[in-house]
């Protein structure tokens, strides 16, 4: 988990989950540019989220364009996620974009853009009631697995959650195939423990990088007040 | 619920030990508990949830009276009446310009708000609203004043005063605009005949110093010594000495797209002023005239002025500042 920082970019930021690494960058809430100027909404800000998979980031070089159909349900996926908590009506006429690149694939694509995308809005200085984490969870037999890797993904029925931790609540489960409730349940469950643990995890860099900055703040603000009344 | 209730409240006690005078230096990230206290006013950045207030973004927890906000570190820049701002025209309208300055939305920039060609009496007509982009165009920089900021967050500016309007023979840079500190003057001539203005945007305008430019920051100096002159005996004409100067620039000159002949040794002064502010807010230093004097000193000693895009020179640069800064202090 990184904040990278990117020039133009009013916010940016890196996860790694296993092997899978995924970029985001939020621009905004900004005037809408020329081409989605008719999305713009008058009481809120649009959220536009766009997915795209560098060449190199899967094996075996199956590439992926910009307009392909998984990539873009996942664009959808987080856009959907993450609209009901960014406060979006605190940016009215505006918008929010965000660009999310794959840098490496390995099974969890969605979740770690969702786990990069809350930092970047967070980076962005974007207000939301809360962080969003997200996990995948496989079944194995009866046994819940977390953070799936590739091969287990393509195996296994799997369920990705994103929730936000200190309430619990879910903004979004999806699960490709058919599995036992009773079964779900529990892998529900344990995928919102694991989210919490990784909120703790996100809590504690994006921390250590706010106190950073007001460090390096205090320290000019400090010596200039020096100055002055020198 | 549990989880924050405990965790919060006793954060922001530990953290306030650190600075003793100022319980405002909390540090909470999004879906923290702020206060459980409903007596508290929310402010931005909060929301208030249960009885409870939380916070909404990362940053600095901030009170004022009864009044919490959070103010995040980052973010985008909002303006405020009087703000000394860059800007760069985006789209030419009916009666106004759309210019960025980096807000949320674009500011607007009416024609009635910027000084036209020919003096302050001048009146505006129709054939100026037809040749608004003999004025200013798609893509040219200005700098101007915010006027006036209304509730939807839509931002009026103005240029009506020597001191802002349309800019050339420099380059811009761009720095977060928390970087920026708030002064009473924003244009400043620096060593090496190059003039910054620091845009409380974040925007930076590195030019060289032009004799117009020169007198219009010592405009008030000017002033002071005309009034002492006139001490001196009857000067008909002189206390008008603003007025009259406002009508020989107001002329098309103002609106010129022409640079002006820049020598090379000022190109590289500009060149060297741009690495020095780019190499302080990297080291998120808060940018100040002062410090950009000293930062373009201490880069005298690299006689290449391009190596300061190094990140290790950038870093030394910032702490040769602090540690110059350090020596002046105290």
């Amino acid at each position: 988990m990184t904040f990278s920082s990117q020039a133009n970019a009013d916010g940016t930021a890196t996860v790694q989950q296993g092997l899978t690494t995924a970029s985001a960058t939020v621009f905004g809430p900004r005037e809408p540019r020329a081409q989605s100027r008719g999305t713009l909404l008058h009481d809120r800000a649009s959220l536009s989220v766009e997915v795209g998979e560098a060449a190199w980031a899967q094996q075996g070089g199956s590439k992926r364009s910009r307009g392909d159909k998984r990539l873009t349900e996942v664009a959808a996926a987080i856009r959907d996620t993450f609209e009901p908590v960014v406060m979006l009506q605190l940016y009215p006429r505006t918008e929010i974009s965000v660009y999310v690149q794959v840098l490496g694939s390995d099974g969890g694509i969605l979740s770690t853009a969702i786990n990069a995308t809350t930092l970047a809005l967070i980076d962005a200085g974007v207000a939301m009631t809360d962080y969003i984490t997200s996990l995948s969870i496989g079944l194995h037999l009866t046994q819940p697995l977390l953070d799936l890797s590739g091969p287990e993904e393509s195996d296994i029925p799997h369920l990705v959650v994103a929730c936000l931790p200190s309430t619990g609540k879910i903004t979004l489960a999806t699960l490709e195939t058919r599995i036992h409730v009773d079964r779900f349940e529990e892998m529900l469950d344990v995928g919102v423990e694991g989210c919490r643990v990784l909120h703790a995890e996100m809590q504690a860099e994006v921390r250590q990088r706010t106190t950073t900055i007001v460090e390096r703040m205090q320290m000019g603000q400090g010596s200039t007040t020096a100055v002055a009344t020198a | 619920m549990s989880v924050i209730s405990i965790s919060a409240p006793v954060n922001i006690d530990s953290d306030s030990d650190m600075s003793d005078d100022d319980t405002s230096r909390a540090i909470v990230t999004p879906g923290e508990l702020v206060t459980d206290d409903p007596s508290w006013m929310k402010g931005h950045g909060t929301y208030f949830l249960n009885e409870k207030t939380y916070s909404s973004v990362a940053g600095n927890v901030s009170r004022v009276n009864r009044l919490l906000s959070v103010i995040p570190l980052r973010g985008k820049y909002q303006a405020e009446t009087g703000d000394h701002v860059v800007g760069r025209i985006t789209e030419v309208g009916n009666k106004r310009w759309k210019v960025d300055i980096g807000c949320r939305q674009d500011a607007v920039l009416m024609l009635g708000s910027i000084n036209l060609p020919g003096g302050v009496l001048r009146r505006k007509s129709e054939s100026d609203e037809l040749q608004m982009r003999n004025f200013l165009k798609e893509g040219d920089l200005l700098n101007a004043e915010v006027q006036s900021t209304y509730a939807s967050g839509m931002v009026a500016l103005h240029t009506r005063s020597l001191k802002y309007g349309k800019l050339r023979n420099g380059i811009l840079l761009q720095v977060p605009s928390s970087l920026v500190v708030k002064s009473k003057n924003h244009s400043y001539d620096m060593p090496g005949n190059v003039s910054v203005i620091l845009g409380v945007n974040g925007y930076i305008w590195i030019s060289k110093t032009t004799s117009y430019q020169l007198s219009a920051t010592n405009a008030a100096t000017n002033r002071a010594q005309a009034s002492i002159e006139s001490q001196a005996g009857y000067n008909p004409g002189q206390a008008s000495v603003a007025i009259t100067r406002l009508e020989e620039e107001s002329s098309w000159e103002i609106y010129s797209d022409k640079n002006d002949p820049i020598s090379d040794t000022i190109r590289n002064n500009i060149t060297r002023y741009y690495n020095v502010i780019r190499a302080l807010s990297y080291g998120e230093l808060g940018i100040t005239e002062q410090r950009i004097i000293m930062g373009y000193e201490a880069s005298l000693a690299y006689t290449d002025d391009v190596s300061l895009i190094d990140k290790e020179q950038m870093e030394t640069l910032c702490l040769d500042v602090i540690n110059n800064e350090l020596m002046r202090g105290n």
